[in-house]
C-alpha cells in the first residue's frame, strides 16, 4: 500500500534530491565549491630554459657513461654475450660438419646420377665443351637468367642511393666534390693506354670462347668493366663519355637483357612444349658453337660490364 | 587448355622482361606498364587456377630441353596458383591506394626505378611461389631481399635509409643461413630438386645416417626464413621498415614478402623435408613457443607505440607469430589455418597501412595519436575502412580476422598438449588486439574542432574505390570461408 506524504516532508527525503538532481534542476556543486573556467597553460621561456638544462643535466647524470657503472656494466655483458654466441654458433656448424660425408669419395651421395649425365651428355646435349658454362646457361637456364636480374636490380638500387639530380647538385656547389678530377697523371695515363686495349681484347676473347675455355661472360664481362674503371680513372669523365654515356649505357643493358630474356623465353617454350630448338649446336671446338650458350654469353658480358662500370661511376660522382 | 600450362613460366618471365624495360622508360610509363603487368599476370594466374582446380592436379612444368634433375622445372596446383592470384591482387591495390603519396615520396627522377623494383618483387614471388628446386628458391630470394631493400630505400630520408640499412643485415643474416642449410642439404642428398631431397630425406630419417646435420640443416632453414618474415625474436628491423617507408611499400612488404618467405618455407616443409619428419624434429615446439610469445610481445609494443604506422607494424608482429603457432600444432588442420592467416592478414594488413595513411593525410602528415583525434570525420572513407581492417584484426565475425582465429581454435582443440597454451593465449592476443585498434577507431571517431581540413570521397575517387575493394576482399575472405578453406586442404594434399 502506498500513503501520500506533504510535499514539505517528501522535500527533506534523499529521493527528492537525487531525482532533482537527475533531473538537472539543481547541480549539487553550485553555490557549495569554488568554480571558475579553466586557464591555457602558458609555459613562460624562462621555465622551457630550466626544463630543458634540468634534463640535460639529469641525462649526464644518468647516462654518463664514464661513471656510470651499470651502463658499462651492460656495455661489456653485451660484448661478452655476443661473442659468445658466435663462438657457440661456430662450434655448432663445425661440429655439424664433422658429421656430413666427407668430400670426394665415389660412394658420396654428391656423385651421383645427376653430375654424372652432365659430364657423359653435357657436350652432345649443349654442344659447349666448357662443361660449367654448358651447365649454366642451358641445362639451368632460368636459374642463371634469375642470377643476371639479380646483377640489374643491384644496379638499380645503388642508383636510388646514390644518383644525383643535375638540378641540385647546382644548388649547393661548395659542398659538392663529385666533379673533381684526378691530375693528369702520366705514369698512370701511359700504363692505361698500354694496358686498356690488351685488357679489353682479353675480355672479349673470354666471353667469345665461354663455351670453349674455362670463363665466359660473367669473368669476361667483369674484366672489359674493370678496363673501363681504369680508362676513366686515367682519363677522367670528359674522355669517356665520348664513346660510353648514359644513353649507350641504357641501350646496351636493355638490348642485352632483352636479347637474353628472349632466347630464354624461347627455349623454355619450345622444350617445355615438346618442340625441337632451331638453334644449332654446331661442331663441337667451333668458335660458332653450343646452341644458346655463345649468345647468352656476349650478352651476360655486355651486361655485367657496364653493371661493373655503373657501380664505379656512381660511387665516384652520382651519376653514369 | 593445354595452353594454360605455359602460364606459370611466361608470367614469371613478363614480370622480368617489363622491369628490363622499364629501366629505359619514364617514370609515367614504367607505372602504366607496371599496372598493365600486374593485371596480367593475375589474369594468366586467374586462368591457372581454374585449369588446376578443375583438374585437381599439380603440374610440372620443364624450363627448357632437359627434364628434371638435370634441368630447372617449376611445379603448380591450385593452391600455388591462388596465391599467385591473391598476390598480384593485393599487389595492384596496394599500388593503386598509395598512389597519391608516392608521387609525393618519390624523387620523379627516380619513379621508374621504384616500378622496376615492384616488377622484379612480383617476379620473384611467383617463382617463390612456383619453384620446384630449391636453388632457385635461393636465387629469387635474393632478388626479393634486394627489391625490399629499394622499396623501402625510395623515400631517401634519413630514417628510412637507416631502416633499410637494418632490413638489409638482418635480412642477408636470414638469406646466409638459409643458404648455409641448403648447402648442407646437398651434400647430405645430392640434389636440388624439391622431390629428390625429399626421397633421400626419407632414407637418411629411416637409416639414421646423418640425423645431427638433418636436426641442424631444418633449424638453420626455418630460422632463416623466420628472420626475414619477422618471427618474434627477429623482428627488430620491422617497425622501421614499415613504418618510415612510402605507404605502398609499407602494404607490400607485409602482406606479400613476408608472407612470400613464409610460402616458401611451406613449400619445403612439405616438399622437401616431409611433413611427419619435420613435426617429428623438435624445431617445430620451438617454433610454437616462439609464435606464442610473438602473439603477446607484438601486441603489448603496439598498445606502448604512439605512432599510428609503428602500432600497425608492431601488429604484424603478433600476426606472424599467429601464423607460426599454426605451423607448431604440427597438424595438417593447423597448417590449413596457418594458410587462411596468410590470407587473411595480407588482406587486412594492407587495408590497415592504406586507410591509415588516409588519417594521417587529414591530420597534416603527423601520426601521433593526439594530431589524428576525428579524423573519421576528416575523410570519411579512410576512416570506414580503418574500422573494418580494425574489426577484422580483433576477429569481429563477418571478417576474415574471425575465420582465422575460429581455424586456429579448432586445430588447437585437437592437440593434445598444445590446446590449452594456444587457446589462453589466443584469448589474451584477442584481448590485447583489441585494446589498441578499438583505441585507434575510438580516437578517429572522436569530435573535436580540428585545424586540419576535410577531404571529399569524390576528391580522390581512385583511393575511395581501393578501400571499397579492399573492405570486399576482407569480407569475401569472411563469408564464404568454406569454399577457401576446401581449396586450401585440397591444395597442401595436393603439395605432397
Amino acid at each position: 500500500m502506498s500513503r501520500i506524504r506533504k510535499q514539505s516532508e517528501y522535500e527533506k527525503t534523499f529521493a527528492f534530491h537525487f531525482f532533482r538532481w537527475l533531473g538537472g534542476e539543481k547541480d549539487a556543486f553550485v553555490g557549495n565549491m569554488e568554480m571558475k573556467p579553466q586557464e591555457e597553460y602558458v609555459e613562460e621561456e624562462a621555465t622551457i630554459e630550466e626544463r630543458m638544462k634540468d634534463r640535460q643535466q639529469v641525462m649526464a647524470e644518468v647516462y654518463d657513461s664514464s661513471h656510470n657503472r651499470e651502463l658499462l656494466f651492460f656495455n661489456k655483458l653485451y660484448k661478452c654475450f655476443s661473442i659468445v654466441f658466435c663462438i657457440a654458433i661456430v662450434a655448432l656448424l663445425v661440429l655439424t660438419v664433422s658429421y656430413l660425408p666427407s668430400v670426394g669419395g665415389a660412394d658420396k651421395p654428391t656423385n651421383n646420377l645427376v653430375s654424372e649425365t652432365y659430364i657423359t651428355d653435357g657436350l652432345k646435349d649443349t654442344g659447349a665443351v666448357n662443361i660449367v658454362t654448358g651447365m649454366i646457361l642451358s641445362y639451368r637456364a632460368f636459374d642463371t637468367f634469375g642470377e643476371t636480374n639479380v646483377l640489374f636490380i643491384a644496379t638499380c638500387c645503388v642508383m636510388i642511393m646514390l644518383m644525383v639530380d643535375e638540378d641540385k647538385i647546382h644548388l649547393n656547389k661548395e659542398s659538392n666534390d663529385r666533379g673533381f678530377e684526378p691530375k693528369n697523371d702520366m705514369i698512370l695515363q701511359i700504363v692505361a693506354t698500354l694496358l686498356v686495349p690488351i685488357v679489353f681484347l682479353f675480355g672479349i676473347y673470354i666471353i667469345l670462347n665461354g663455351h670453349l675455355s674455362p670463363g665466359g661472360g660473367f669473368s669476361g664481362g667483369a674484366m672489359i668493366g674493370a678496363g673501363m674503371i681504369l680508362y676513366v680513372a686515367a682519363f677522367g669523365f670528359e674522355k669517356t663519355e665520348r664513346f660510353f654515356n648514359e644513353k649507350v649505357y641504357k641501350c646496351v643493358k636493355v638490348t642485352a637483357l632483352i636479347c637474353y630474356g628472349c632466347i630464354v623465353t624461347y627455349y623454355f617454350l619450345t622444350g617445355a612444349n615438346g618442340l625441337p630448338s632451331q638453334i644449332p649446336l654446331g661442331e663441337a671446338g667451333k668458335i660458332l658453337s653450343g646452341g644458346i650458350t655463345l649468345p647468352i654469353n656476349i650478352f651476360v658480358g655486355s651486361e655485367v660490364a657496364c653493371t661493373m662500370y655503373a657501380f664505379y661511376a656512381l660511387f665516384r660522382r652520382g651519376g653514369l | 587448355m593445354e595452353i594454360i600450362r605455359n602460364f606459370p613460366c611466361l608470367s614469371i618471365l613478363l614480370a622480368m622482361f617489363s622491369a628490363i624495360i622499364s629501366s629505359a622508360l619514364k617514370g609515367r610509363w614504367a607505372r602504366r606498364l607496371n599496372t598493365f603487368v600486374v593485371t596480367a599476370v593475375g589474369i594468366l594466374s586467374a586462368c591457372t587456377l581454374y585449369f588446376t582446380h578443375v583438374t585437381g592436379k599439380s603440374y610440372v612444368y620443364v624450363m627448357g630441353h632437359f627434364p628434371a634433375p638435370f634441368g630447372n622445372e617449376i611445379r603448380f596446383g591450385s593452391l600455388e596458383a591462388g596465391m599467385a592470384l591473391f598476390f598480384c591482387v593485393i599487389m595492384l591495390l596496394s599500388l593503386n591506394g598509395g598512389r597519391h603519396k608516392l608521387r609525393i615520396d618519390i624523387d620523379p627522377a627516380k619513379e621508374n626505378l621504384y616500378y622496376i623494383m615492384v616488377d622484379l618483387l612480383l617476379s620473384s614471388l611467383l617463382a617463390l611461389v612456383y619453384t620446384n628446386d630449391l636453388f632457385t628458391a635461393y636465387v629469387f630470394v635474393e632478388i626479393n631481399t634486394i627489391a625490399a631493400c629499394g622499396l623501402i630505400m625510395i623515400m631517401e630520408s634519413g630514417r628510412a635509409i637507416e631502416a633499410a640499412t637494418r632490413y638489409m643485415i638482418m635480412s642477408l643474416l636470414g638469406s646466409g643461413l638459409f643458404l648455409i642449410g641448403l648447402c648442407m642439404l646437398y651434400d647430405m642428398t645430392g640434389h636440388l630438386l624439391m622431390s629428390n631431397i625429399q626421397q633421400s630425406v626419407r632414407e637418411i630419417a629411416s637409416s639414421g645416417t646423418y640425423m645431427i646435420p638433418l636436426l641442424v640443416t631444418i633449424a638453420l632453414i626455418v630460422v632463416g626464413l623466420a628472420i626475414k618474415s619477422a618471427l618474434f625474436p627477429f623482428h627488430a628491423w620491422l617497425p622501421d621498415a614499415y613504418g618510415y617507408s612510402t605507404v605502398s611499400s609499407a602494404a607490400m612488404l607485409s602482406s606479400l614478402v613476408s608472407k612470400g618467405y613464409i610460402f616458401l618455407l611451406i613449400k619445403i616443409i612439405y616438399r622437401v623435408i616431409g611433413f611427419d619428419i619435420f613435426v617429428g624434429s623438435r624445431i617445430i615446439n620451438v617454433l610454437f613457443v616462439f609464435g606464442l610469445a610473438g602473439m603477446i610481445m607484438g601486441s603489448t609494443s603496439a598498445i606502448r607505440e604512439n605512432d599510428i604506422r609503428r602500432m600497425i607494424s608492431y601488429s604484424s608482429v603478433a600476426q606472424i607469430g599467429y601464423i607460426y603457432m599454426g605451423f607448431g600444432l604440427g597438424t595438417p588442420v593447423g597448417m590449413a589455418a596457418s594458410v587462411f592467416h596468410i590470407l587473411s592478414h595480407a588482406a587486412t594488413k594492407s587495408l590497415l597501412f592504406v586507410s591509415g595513411v588516409g588519417l594521417t593525410d587529414v591530420s597534416g602528415d603527423h601520426k601521433e595519436f593526439i594530431e589524428l583525434t576525428g579524423a573519421g570525420y576528416r575523410n570519411i572513407c579512410a576512416g570506414l575502412a580503418f574500422t573494418a581492417g580494425s574489426l577484422s584484426m580483433v576477429g569481429i565475425p563477418l571478417f576474415s580476422g574471425f575465420i582465422s582465429k575460429l581455424l586456429f581454435s579448432q586445430a588447437a582443440v585437437q592437440s593434445n598438449l598444445k590446446m590449452l597454451p594456444t587457446l589462453i593465449v589466443l584469448a589474451i592476443s584477442t584481448v590485447l588486439n583489441a585494446i589498441y585498434f578499438m583505441k585507434t577507431v575510438i580516437r578517429i571517431y572522436t569530435p573535436v574542432e580540428s585545424k586540419y581540413e576535410s577531404v571529399s570521397v569524390k576528391k580522390n575517387s581512385l583511393y575511395a574505390f581501393t578501400l571499397f575493394c579492399f573492405i570486399a576482399l576482407n569480407v569475401v575472405l569472411g563469408m564464404c570461408s568454406q569454399p577457401i578453406t576446401d581449396w586450401i586442404t585440397q591444395g597442401l594434399s595436393v603439395f605432397a
